[in-house]
């Protein structure tokens, strides 16, 4: 049987994550065999699809390119998922805000189990994937005939852009009444955003003050790095709570996590603890973070972060 | 309007798990156990609603062992006015999955016909990110996951949704089904009276087999294994030295 990936896309381009997805797909083609095709849908995606077809190992792009599927609401893309999932045996998508929000509508409608944020791919069927926010890996067996999965994209690397594969139309279009798009503020920052940053940089309760966390901004700027905090720093008031790294917020695993003043609470260390290398700058020596800190420096933060900032 | 709220007990968050020796599982025996961090988010935006004058009831229900009675007694205590528990002690399959778990509350949906059902977007055990969306699609009904602010206004919803790279703002019509994000509230502590008073708030409790719903999993856990330890690192002892090191050894610089 063959493999649909969904196209993560943002703005009229193709979303990196895509890849990665792709990747996991050929992962499962090599146990079962089957083509690898891409859904392309959203209004206005042509250079979209284009970009998808460079994907390696894509068979076939299947562009949906419809007002229907503009902002790719749960309801019409679900149903357009739904339409499609009949001539394949897995149905993958990135675990990103899109993907999660679509796919378990989608398994439910096929009457089949979802397998969220897949890391490994065993077999066609058999796959390893985070519990307990990442302080234990399952491997788990879908008995489904369709497999409706969610990939976490650190969990696999990215497939080059050498392919050619055909763009082919799609002319089911989702009917919808029940959910409408009104608005999206997109953060206007030039920071990455926190789960996708190739760098982040963490404050906790050792900032001891939210204006604190300005000492943050000019190293973040030169890493180009996304600020995040610990939920300590959260409850104290000092940020609000979307900048929260952890069990309870965001999960995080760039190539660079910087944590200040933050002592490295278990559940702090569940949102980064697979973060390629982890920096810990706090004045206590004994304090838990330096267990998983690949660089230690112990010392003031108050005189640390301006020596840093101005040594890179 | 009813407003229906789904809790889950799982292990408290603050606890570090440990996975079984066999690796069969993780080990929950003498664990303790809570209310799920989203879920206790989903417990106060309803009673934000009632308090509102938007809800007129606030219905708590849970899937679980009979000792998941805490969890809907917390729930009464914070502000719902009474509880449904869909005891799976009888079943052979303790380890009920997402698909289930929205079969069965689609029934209680079905009995109860809520204006609005809201869930926490996730449970910290399973990870799964699933339930609510699940529960959407047998429903029929809209969704509206990872609120951060929630609007009823007449017969529709407005959400506003944490995306990736900001937030995204929708329309939807009632009934509907939420799952809350972190940003929606900050949940507020049961005070010692409301406690007292949750113990006599009613509680029905049903099976599986009364809502005509087979407990049965399709997905087969094989194995639960830790994950890789970190190597120990070393200690640096000055900021040149660290960033020296970030840019020659770790090469991230």
């Amino acid at each position: 049987m063959s493999i649909l990936v969904l196209a993560e896309h943002h703005d009229g381009q193709l979303a990196g994550a895509t890849a990665h997805v792709v990747a996991a797909a050929q992962a499962i083609q090599q146990d079962s065999g089957g083509d690898i095709d891409i859904l392309v849908a959203g209004e206005n995606v042509a250079a979209v699809a284009e970009a998808a077809a460079k994907l390696d190992g894509v068979s076939k792009v299947r562009m949906a390119d419809n007002a229907a599927y503009a902002h790719q609401l749960a309801e019409p893309m679900g149903a357009l998922l739904v339409e499609l999932a009949g001539d394949y045996g897995h149905v993958l998508a990135a675990a990103s805000t899109t993907g999660k929000n679509v796919m378990p509508r989608v398994a439910a409608l096929k009457d089949v189990s979802q397998i969220s944020e897949i890391v490994a791919v065993d077999s066609a069927d058999t796959f390893k994937r985070p519990i307990y926010a990442g302080n234990a890996i399952a491997t788990v067996q879908s008995a489904d005939a369709l497999k409706v999965i969610t990939v976490r994209s650190t969990g696999f690397d990215a497939v080059g852009e050498s392919g050619s594969a055909a763009v082919e139309a799609v002319d089911f279009v989702a009917e919808n009444s029940q959910s409408t798009f009104i608005k999206q503020e997109l953060a206007e920052s030039d920071r990455p955003e926190l789960a996708g940053a190739k760098v982040v940089i963490s404050g906790g309760r050792g900032m001891g003050s939210g204006e604190n966390f300005k000492l943050l901004d000019g190293i973040a700027d030169k890493l180009g790095a996304a600020i995040g905090a610990s939920r300590a720093a959260v409850d104290a008031g000092f940020v609000p709570n979307d900048m929260q790294v952890g069990q309870t917020g965001k999960i995080v695993a760039p190539e660079l996590y910087i944590a200040v003043g933050i002592s490295g609470a278990i559940q702090h260390l569940a949102g980064m603890k697979d973060s390629k290398v982890i920096v810990a700058i706090n004045k206590d020596e004994e304090a838990p973070i330096f267990q998983v800190a690949d660089y230690g420096l112990v010392g003031d933060l108050f005189e640390i972060l301006p020596e840093l900032e101005s040594k890179l | 309007m009813k407003v229906l709220v789904a809790v889950k007990r799982v292990i408290d968050y603050n606890v570090k798990i440990r996975v079984k020796a066999d690796h069969t599982d993780v080990d929950l025996t003498n664990v303790k156990m809570a209310m799920n961090p989203f879920c206790e988010i989903a417990v106060e935006e309803a009673v934000r609603l009632k308090e509102k004058g938007v809800a007129t009831e606030v219905v708590a229900v849970t899937i679980g062992p009979k000792a998941a009675q805490e969890q809907l007694r917390t729930a009464l205590a914070l502000g719902a006015d009474r509880a449904i528990h869909i005891d799976t002690s009888a079943e052979t399959d303790q380890r009920v999955e997402s698909l289930v778990v929205a079969k069965l509350l689609a029934k209680v949906v079905e009995e109860e016909q809520p204006g609005l059902t809201i869930l926490g977007k996730q449970a910290i055990d399973t990870d799964n990110n699933q339930t609510g969306q699940m529960l959407a699609a047998l429903t029929g009904l809209p969704q509206g996951t990872f609120a951060s602010e929630v609007a009823v206004d007449g017969d529709t919803l407005q959400v506003t949704r944490e995306i990736d790279g900001g937030l995204q703002t929708i329309e939807l019509s009632l009934p509907a089904i939420v799952t809350t994000d972190l940003r929606l509230n900050e949940p507020r502590y049961a005070k010692l009276p409301d406690i007292m008073k949750a113990k006599k708030k009613p509680m029905d409790v049903k099976s599986p087999a009364d809502l005509g719903v087979e407990v049965a999993s399709k997905v087969t856990l094989l194995k639960v294994e830790s994950p890789a330890e970190r190597k120990g690192g070393i200690k640096v002892g000055s900021v040149d030295e660290l960033v020296d090191k970030l840019k020659n050894e770790a090469k991230v610089l």
